[in-house]
């Protein structure tokens, strides 16, 4: 038991001393954190693009203290005369000019004019401001006061709750728990690849470096075997922790720099722009925010959590097993792909229909089956969590999983034993049959 | 010290190993000989329990083999090997952990085995920035660190220039000396001769020879002799103690090989010889361990064949 130790140790820490561990550490966060930036940034662009200067020439004098700027629409109200003001645009991009006629109440003619095509979304925001004053004109003229308004407006709040088999109900948030569930996905199939070619490519190194002899001379072939394993799964749980930390971190130096940019917006812009400008958009969006924070509440994050651990680490014990016997088998890596490509194939399966059938119908036959059979487990059971899964059908997968594992390890376990002693033999299928029958 | 009873070993299509029986005393340098494919390789491994027998008892000091006496053995196997990225005296000192030796024991024994081999400046280089040779002899230290009373070398010399081989083969003598006892396999017959007490003759499966080299050697003695006298006009012929098998001439001196005709004995044949010629040397022909091997081997391939 001492020399098993020994061995997790070397492998843990000659793996996690490595220039790519630590490199992988950060950028994966760095990818994922990119991503969202990038997101932010694309959406603040097309904000930019759809955002109009409205310079408004009111020849009616009333018209103009009744519009507020809003996100897409800032109205400019110092306009000096129509003519001077058109020879005025083409100064500065996205501007335009609103014309309000002085027969505006009879007629509802306005006249809009910009440079470049006017932006459709502007144009139907300021047609719909100015539909409201009119009818805000009207209903005056017919002495409805607004708060009799107010009473007759009504709006229906629509509440979709789910229904769980123990009666209670709960918010149902079918969108995040698809986003949650794909992003298992991806991390499980990525994780149990990466991990278990590490665990292939160790074993492969040491038979074709032949120290695989020495060590064996002095410990069991199987506890080289587990030792490898486990130390690279450690290695793996060591990984995970520290995305999560370095993706915390790294999330807290993004936000900073975040609200500082925005802060740096609004000097560039400066007094040309309406303060109200930004701090509607901000309140909007951070309305927004509110609102997905709320729905992400709702997400049960220590059973995803937890699950995740459980799942991840059954499968990777299964498929490292898998992967353990096919490297103890070949001489090289190139000649590994032909086993590897048929014990991977339930894997890749699982994570093709993640996207489809299993994130459509979670609870559907399909979905049921693949997440109890060990192989599909690991994903199919992951994509499930987040629309929420009975326990019982967790607690039996995770049990059909250890048997799985049990399983694997020990048939990986008699043909690595053979395996890692045999030199320029090409492995066949019958082969491996047959180092697996040997007595030990 | 070891001692292995009626070992085989049965492989998918072949018998590896076909009933062999060997006793290696305690204290002595054993060789194990035998052509490439004659089944060494499958009897060191399982003495270093690699593999397990298919029959046959293995005694370790009268005791059955088992898990604990791993850390008295030590094995250099024919195909070496070590991590290729990691740093000598860390990997030194985890071989030597998985021998059961503790961490400062481990820094200490590697500490003097490097300053007697002169390779203490190695200690953090990475084993590839290492020439074959010093590998070879880092692998040497792996074998013996932990100060193992059975030490298992296969082909020990292989990738040694001479230098380095005689230094190491010093060092096996040495560690022979403190009282290690030592199974050297080979099929280099040269050295054999140097080195063992003992040897074992395996082929195809088989074991085919075993005893004391000497033994052996004088076994398979057979009662030739060369014989050196200063030229003369008499001409030697055979007689009733000896039979003349070749002459040859060379400047002054004669030289006659001769096979003694029993009960005889070689002085029989030079008291009938002294009387003729002035004799200069008496040698007899003992068969080098390389005869006997190539004898042994083709002899059991024509014996196989028929």
């Amino acid at each position: 038991m001492n020399k098993i130790k020994l061995i997790i140790q070397r492998e843990y820490i000659t793996r996690v001393r490595k220039k790519s561990f630590l490199l992988t550490t950060f950028i994966v966060p760095l990818f994922f954190i990119g991503m969202y930036i990038g997101v932010i940034f694309l959406t603040k662009k097309s904000f930019e693009d759809s955002h109009a200067f409205v310079y408004i020439v009111d020849d009616t004098q009333e018209v103009i203290h009744k519009l507020n700027s809003s996100k897409n629409v800032t109205y400019l109200k110092e306009a000096q005369d129509l003519q001077q003001q058109i020879a005025k645009l083409g100064e500065k991009k996205h501007t335009s000019i609103l014309y309000i006629p002085r027969d505006f109440y009879e007629s509802m003619k306005v006249e809009y004019l910009s440079q470049d095509k006017p932006n459709i979304n502007v144009q139907s925001e300021i047609k719909d401001t100015l539909n409201k004053i009119i009818t805000d004109k009207k209903y005056e003229q017919l002495g409805i006061s607004p708060d009799i308004r107010n009473s007759i407006k009504s709006k229906v709040i629509m509440n979709a709750k789910e229904i769980r088999a123990d009666g209670k109900a709960e918010d149902s948030n079918t969108e995040v728990a698809m986003v949650i569930a794909m992003v298992l996905s991806i991390l499980v199939y990525i994780t149990l690849f990466l991990y278990g070619a590490q665990v292939m490519r160790g074993i492969i190194e040491e038979k074709s470096n032949r120290i695989v002899e020495v060590i064996i001379s002095s410990v069991k072939p199987f506890q080289l075997m587990m030792g490898k394993i486990v130390g690279i799964g450690l290695v793996g749980l060591t990984q995970f922790a520290l995305w999560i930390v370095v993706s915390l971190s790294l999330a807290g130096v993004a936000s900073t720099f975040l609200i500082s940019k925005q802060e740096l917006t609004q000097e560039v812009f400066g007094n040309k722009m309406p303060v109200d400008t930004l701090t509607v958009s901000s309140v909007e969006a951070s309305g927004d925010m509110a609102e997905i924070m709320a729905m992400f509440q709702n997400v049960n994050f220590t059973e995803i959590i937890v699950c995740f651990f459980i799942f991840f680490l059954g499968g990777y014990l299964i498929y490292s097993a898998l992967f353990a016997a096919v490297g103890s088998a070949v001489d090289s890596e190139t000649e590994a792909s032909q086993f590897t490509m048929p014990i991977t194939m339930p894997l890749l399966l699982t994570y093709a229909l993640s996207f489809g059938v299993l994130i459509n119908d979670p609870n559907g036959a399909i979905a049921m089956w693949l997440s109890f059979i060990p192989f599909t487990s690991p994903i199919a059971m992951l994509v499930r969590i987040p629309f929420g899964v009975p326990l019982w059908q967790i607690i039996l997968s995770a049990s059909l999983l250890v048997v799985g594992f049990i399983f694997t390890t020990w048939v990986a376990a008699r043909i690595y034993r053979v395996g890692i002693l045999m030199h320029g033999k090409k492995a066949s299928y019958k082969e491996l049959i047959k180092w697996f029958k040997y007595k030990s | 010290m070891l001692s292995l009873q009626n070992i085989v070993k049965d492989y998918a299509n072949y018998r590896a190993l076909d009933h062999v029986s060997i006793d290696v005393p305690k204290g002595k340098i054993f060789g194990l000989l035998g052509p490439n494919g004659a089944g060494k390789t499958s009897l060191i491994r399982i003495i270093n329990q690699i593999t397990a027998p298919d029959e046959g008892v293995v005694y370790f000091d009268n005791e059955i083999l088992s898990p604990k006496h791993i850390e008295q053995i030590g094995y250099l196997p024919e195909e070496r090997g070590l991590y290729k990225k990691m740093k000598v005296g860390e990997q030194m000192i985890y071989l030597a952990q998985l021998k059961g030796l503790n961490r400062i024991d481990a820094k200490k024994k590697l500490n003097y085995w490097f300053d007697k081999l002169n390779i203490a400046d190695w200690w953090n280089k990475t084993i590839e920035d290492l020439s074959k040779g010093m590998q070879q002899k880092v692998q040497f230290v792996a074998t013996v660190i932990h100060e193992p009373r059975l030490i298992i070398l296969d082909e020990p010399f292989s990738g040694f220039d001479p230098v380095n081989a005689q230094i190491i083969q010093d060092e096996i003598l040495e560690l022979n000396h403190k009282g290690a006892t030592i199974i050297y396999s080979t099929h280099r017959m040269e050295t054999v001769e140097e080195l063992c007490d003992n040897i074992a003759l395996i082929n195809k499966s088989r074991k085919i020879l075993d005893g004391a080299l000497y033994e052996i050697k004088s076994q398979y003695k057979n009662q030739t002799y060369t014989i050196e006298f200063l030229k003369s006009n008499v001409s030697i012929q055979s007689n009733e103690s000896f039979e003349l098998i070749e002459t040859t001439e060379n400047h002054d001196i004669t030289r006659i090989k001769i096979k003694l005709k029993i009960p005889h004995t070689i002085n029989d044949v030079l008291l009938s010889l002294i009387p003729h010629v002035q004799i200069h040397q008496v040698q007899e022909i003992i068969p080098t361990i390389h005869d006997i091997f190539i004898e042994k081997v083709t002899q059991t391939s024509i014996y196989e064949q028929n």
